[in-house]
């Protein structure tokens, strides 16, 4: 070819820019969780792992591993037979139903353990009752009870891509199956199952992931497991080195997980297969079983521990002093900080990602986003050690008095590592949705700097924007390990309210905060079925 | 204004896919580029609008005596001082903004009531008035097509760009839109230069229409010239229907065909040269008292006419249309005779020969499938 285009004026836009390199500096903080429990792993203080290998590690990956296997089954099969009964049969109730189980996405683990300990424990008046007719529940403080509470709480992962998948592509299979002489029966196994299950293998990483980082359920129901250790390690024992030991030893079953849904969700094609059918597959006599099946795991993942709260709160409404204005006043003035924090990343990583492509920017929205992987528990180990250690050095070094109220700076660093990537999301997908198309048009009509921001990208991202801050701000007031390890005095939330009084074994007044809790989260689960309705 | 290209390379990823394209668009006047999607139609407008880089040669713009070089060796005059508007394949209409507001949005430097006054002339022009109000999503896509339309208009370009502006629209609006943007423009005296891959579209808009076709501009001419005269086998082929017969020099001035000698007014021409011929379907008519028959292959009934596929004595094909109360069933043998108005003739390639149908057939083949699904 006899021309290139060097030989020209070079395009505007690509390669590397200040923003681009905003971006990757954004993602610093990212890596130094990474790093450290990276680096405790390979240069162990030999003293510390013997011990730790002795008393704790067993212990603690028997617990996790069980846990991991039990809350995975039990969110696999409970999910998959929901969305498989929504999306693919009718009973009565099932509009209803189809949403409504979408509910305990409101209930963190820890909240559903606050009223589910509260309700079954042996000095409860519903097992005392029991007792006195002769009937004895189980231990609800047992690995068999963690397990369901996790599972109740976490179900709605897999429910949630497995309708979908149900609802698009199986739903269809299933009609070509039925056309082709299968019993419904046989062409829901060999038709719709296999289609949908790269999504419920999806769903079932998320929800181990979500075991995996789990602290409130876990320290609710005293059940080691890696989170609850570093926090023992950490606060108990005051050995952050320790639990920095454990820490590295966590990352391993994290890189295992993160890298296992990398996979998967690189299988799950979306081929689309026509219209979801409207014709359902009526289920005669076995209808009402159907409806009690649904209901009942409604009923026991959100009405009942929501009953029972709002029982128990009305009962202790002393809680409601000034105290407890105090915690949610906290809870909010982090949650905005953080919201604002993270959104303000989000939108420099994605507008970098859009405005100079390359790999570069492509690089920063990958670590920008990685912190959601990491638990909680392990994030504010990895940030704590390296960072205190760092600002101590400058102390000694520099002889200032830095007034870094210190914990907080730090507390605000770890939920934007953490939650850098909820933010993303919604603000990538608005920015995607202003079209190359537009800001041509705008450019030929001379609208530039900050007119165009004004006119074009703002009004267009808003949205967005809000949608983001929101998730992030109702993610940071349920948020517990995170802020209950990193928080400057005072810094109490009702989250670690929530932590402090099931530590005391105070269950019924642990109800009220949790149940605020409930109310806050149930935003972002509102809005998602607005959505929800508002697109089919 | 006048815009001129001048031995233009475009392309992207650093490979040409234009090369050696030259054209020149005078004042007022409406040109369009006709090829086949992946020819390099919309690169080459976003060079003329100033988004992409020239790999090769100059764009310039003249305005009476003022001569500017738009893009050219080391000059990439940027997009909004080019005095060129431009309207995009998708419309690019800002959602959260109504028609007004939208035409509004690059009148920033006129005072409000000026520009709500110019906005709203923008509007009536193409027939929106009534629609100022309404936002993009409650307007159909033709209107917004001409909301975009009133948008590149509103701060008086001197030339517009239009990307494949009917392309998204039902088959059944587009014409009829196309004539309706043809009038707004030259209300205007604004000089525009469309892009389509539909032959309807450039027909009916445009004054000057260019067929692009492997890599390079074929010929930029009228219509009637494009469907009359045109320069190569390319463009024969690419505009309309027709086919390639041999036909054989008798002298000077008189060629030897299949069916029947014709007169020919070409210079430089010997007796004995043989040559390809372009007969269009207008060229053969059908006449029962003709001697020269020929066997019906294929027939097409279009309504007014049937296009009959002819096989002759010789074994080449012809089309030709006839008025469809000439009912004619395959296999029956029918005369007709030539009528040659204009003698086209390229190099004789007997490969090359038969009948061929023109790009636009298989889109309006797609365009019927999409009316019959409805």
């Amino acid at each position: 070819m006899s021309a290139t285009a060097e030989t020209f004026a070079a395009p505007g836009r690509r390669g590397v820019g200040g923003l681009t390199l905003l971006a990757l500096a954004l993602c610093l903080p990212s890596l130094i969780p990474l790093l450290s429990a990276t680096v405790a792993l390979f240069n162990p203080d030999p003293a510390t792992l013997s011990h730790l290998w002795q008393f704790t590690l067993p212990r603690v990956a028997g617990n996790t591993f069980w846990l991991l296997l039990g809350v995975g089954f039990c969110t696999a099969v409970l999910g998959t037979a929901l969305a498989a009964l929504v999306a693919l049969t009718e009973f009565p109730g099932r509009a209803l139903l189809r949403w409504a189980l979408v509910l305990p996405l409101a209930l963190p683990g820890y909240v559903l353990a606050v009223a589910f300990i509260g309700l079954f424990d042996y000095s409860g008046s519903f097992a005392t009752g029991l007792r006195e007719l002769g009937l004895a529940l189980p231990e609800i403080r047992s690995r068999g009870g963690v397990i369901a509470v996790l599972s109740l709480a976490l179900y709605p992962y897999v429910y949630l891509v497995a309708l979908d998948a149900f609802g698009s592509q199986g739903a269809r299979a299933l009609e070509a199956a039925r056309a082709l002489g299968m019993s419904p029966r046989r062409a829901f196994l060999r038709a719709s199952l296999p289609l949908a299950r790269p999504f419920i293998a999806g769903g079932v990483l998320l929800v181990l992931m979500e075991t995996l980082a789990d602290f409130g359920t876990v320290a609710a129901f005293n059940y080691d497991t890696f989170t609850s250790a570093i926090y023992s390690a950490w606060f108990a024992m005051f050995s952050p080195d320790t639990a920095l030991q454990i820490a590295a030893v966590m990352l391993l079953a994290v890189a295992l997980l993160v890298g296992l849904e990398a996979r998967s969700r690189r299988r799950q094609s979306f081929a689309r297969l026509g219209a979801p059918v409207q014709q359902r597959l009526p289920l005669g006599r076995g209808r009402w079983l159907a409806t009690a099946f649904c209901g009942g795991v409604l009923g026991l993942a959100f009405l009942l521990p929501v009953a029972r709260l709002l029982y128990v709160a009305s009962s202790h409404l002393d809680e409601l002093d000034a105290r407890y204005f105090e915690f949610i006043g906290n809870g909010f003035a982090l949650s905005a900080m953080a919201a604002a924090l993270t959104v303000a990343a989000a939108l420099v990583l994605a507008l970098a990602a859009r405005e100079q492509p390359g790999f570069l920017s492509r690089l920063a929205q990958r670590l920008g986003t990685l912190g959601y992987g990491l638990p909680g528990a392990l994030l504010a180990i990895g940030l704590y050690v390296p960072l205190t250690r760092a600002t101590g050095w400058l102390l000694d070094r520099l002889q200032i008095e830095m007034a870094l109220s210190g914990g907080l700076a730090l507390l605000l660093l770890a939920y934007g590592v953490r939650f850098t990537a909820v933010a993303h999301a919604p603000v990538a997908g608005a920015l995607m949705r202003i079209r190359e198309s537009q800001l041509e048009a705008a450019a030929l009509l001379g609208v530039r700097g900050l007119r165009r921001l004004q006119q074009l990208h703002w009004p267009l991202l808003r949205g967005g924007l809000a949608t983001a801050a929101l998730l992030v701000f109702v993610d940071v007031m349920k948020e517990m390990p995170i802020t209950l390890m990193m928080r400057p005095f005072g810094w109490n939330t009702l989250a670690t309210r929530v932590f402090e009084l099931t530590n005391e074994g105070e269950w019924r007044r642990a109800a009220l905060p949790a149940l605020s809790i409930v109310a806050v989260g149930l935003i972002p689960v509102l809005l998602l079925l607005r959505r929800g309705r508002d697109a089919t | 204004m006048r815009l001129e290209l001048i031995d233009c390379a475009v392309g992207f990823d650093g490979r040409a896919v234009l090369q050696g394209l030259s054209l020149a668009l005078q004042s007022g006047e409406i040109g369009a580029l006709l090829g086949p999607s992946g020819a390099g139609k919309t690169t080459l407008l976003r060079a003329i609008a100033g988004f992409v880089p020239l790999y090769r040669g100059s764009i310039r713009s003249a305005d009476g005596e003022v001569e500017r070089v738009l893009s050219g060796a080391g000059v990439m005059l940027p997009p909004e001082a080019r005095g060129i508007g431009m309207v995009f394949q998708d419309h690019a209409l800002l959602p959260h903004l109504n028609a007004l507001d939208n035409v509004r949005f690059g009148l920033f430097r006129l005072p409000r009531a000026g520009a709500i006054r110019r906005a709203r002339d923008c509007l009536a022009l193409v027939g929106l008035a009534d629609f100022a109000s309404r936002y993009p999503h409650e307007l159909s896509g033709g209107q917004q097509q001409r909301v975009a339309l009133a948008r590149a208009l509103a701060p008086k370009p001197q030339c517009v760009l239009l990307d494949e502006p009917f392309s998204s629209l039902d088959p059944d609006l587009r014409e009829r839109l196309a004539l309706e943007v043809r009038a707004a423009l030259k209300a205007e005296g604004v000089g525009a230069l469309l892009i389509t891959h539909s032959q309807t579209e450039a027909f009916a808009m445009a004054d000057r229409v260019g067929v692009l076709a492997e890599g390079a501009l074929q010929q930029w001419d009228s219509a009637y010239a494009l469907y009359h005269r045109p320069v190569n086998e390319v463009v024969a082929r690419f505009i309309g229907e027709g086919a390639f017969i041999t036909a054989e020099t008798l002298g000077e001035h008189r060629l030897r065909t299949p069916l029947g000698d014709a007169p020919c007014a070409r210079p430089g021409l010997r007796a004995g040269q043989r040559f390809n011929l372009l007969l269009r379907p207008d060229d053969v008519i059908h006449d029962d008292d003709s001697r020269l028959q020929a066997e019906v292959v294929a027939r097409a009934f279009r309504g007014a006419d049937f296009l009959y596929t002819l096989k002759l004595d010789s074994g080449e094909r012809v089309l030709s249309l006839v008025p469809s109360h000439h009912d004619h069933a395959i296999g029956q043998r029918i005369g007709l005779r030539l009528d040659l108005e204009h003698v086209v003739l390229f190099e004789h390639a007997p490969a090359a020969g038969g009948v061929f149908q023109g790009a636009d057939t298989a889109a309006a083949a797609d365009a019927t499938m999409v009316s019959a699904a409805r």
